[in-house]
């Protein structure tokens, strides 16, 4: 198989906080009805987390389940693995009303990381989601909207924000951020 | 600004991260129907000032649909409910009631 490739290379740029393309990331959508425990577990057992909450990831270390809307989730792997766990997840689904798919090729991912509520601030500036610490809890995944474009974003720690979106608008993004954490654009407003 | 909860995932959502949908409650009168009720179909829209009922989709987030009963007049959002409903639930009714006294919507009061 032909080496990936991320579209940014793995950029990087220091400001308010630092902004680097990670990945690659293995990443599987797993899309089946709201109570269908089999393909849950199917989940688990590939990531050896629990099934997250309500809007909530369940991720360490790269690897876990994000929770993307009631029959949706985001499966976190490592890249090398993620075909292989496919395979896996649909060979143990087979027949029942589920979709595994890689998307690991579809998607960038990009982390912040830096003062904590720098980190909160540059989100604040692009998605419109209240970042009061109080409000956005370290977890917490929140799909939205950065700018034009959808993302998902959530809270490895405090001062660390793991970030997806589409691998089209990989450089938009990361634009984006760049512009929202470029020195001497800071706001303070946490 | 309207900000909207999504029953779905809960968020607090920002108009910006919301598809509106038109109208809620909308009866399909498709092939066969009679053409007046084929044309209230297509283009019959209430256009109220006050309580109203609407489809939004949260786009952005969930990327589910669900409806809202909201004021036309305040921007108040009385309350969010499944988009699987003909009707709005009572108990988001009699709330409205409460707040707006002898309000009516189509034919539902």
């Amino acid at each position: 198989m032909s080496e990936p490739v991320t579209p940014l290379a793995g950029a990087s740029f220091d400001g308010l906080v630092r902004v680097t393309e990670t990945g690659p990331q293995g990443m599987i959508v797993l899309r089946c009805p709201e109570d269908a425990t089999d393909a849950r577990e199917a989940a688990t057992a590939v990531t050896g987390t629990k099934d997250p909450a309500l809007r909530r990831a369940a991720v360490s270390n790269g690897t876990g389940i994000l929770w993307m809307s009631p029959d949706e989730r985001l499966i976190l792997v490592p890249r090398a693995k993620s075909a292989s766990t496919v395979a896996e997840m649909q060979a143990k689904l087979a027949g029942q009303h589920a979709l595994v798919a890689d998307v690991s090729d579809a998607r960038a991912i990009f982390r912040l990381e830096g003062d904590p509520l720098m980190v909160r601030e540059v989100l604040a500036k692009l998605a419109p989601v209240d970042m009061r610490p109080d409000h956005f809890e370290v977890g917490e995944v929140r799909r939205t909207r950065l700018a034009q474009v959808a993302a998902a974003f959530w809270l490895e720690q405090e001062g660390t924000a793991d970030l997806i979106c589409f691998r089209s608008v990989a450089r938009y993004v990361y634009d984006l951020l760049c512009t929202a954490a470029v020195n001497g654009s800071a706001v303070k407003h946490f | 600004m309207l900000t909207i909860q999504c029953p779905h995932c809960g968020v607090q959502a920002e108009e910006t991260e919301l598809s509106p949908g038109g109208e809620a409650h909308l009866s399909r009168f498709g092939p066969g129907s009679e053409d007046q009720d084929f044309e209230a179909y297509l283009f019959f829209r209430e256009n109220p000032k006050g309580v109203h009922f609407e489809r939004w989709r949260h786009v952005h987030g969930c990327g589910k649909w669900f409806h809202a009963a909201r004021c036309t007049v305040t921007m108040e959002v009385f309350g969010t409910y499944s988009a699987q409903t003909t009707e709005p639930p009572k108990a988001l009714r009699d709330k409205i009631s409460e707040k707006r006294p002898g309000w009516t919507w189509r034919d539902i009061a």
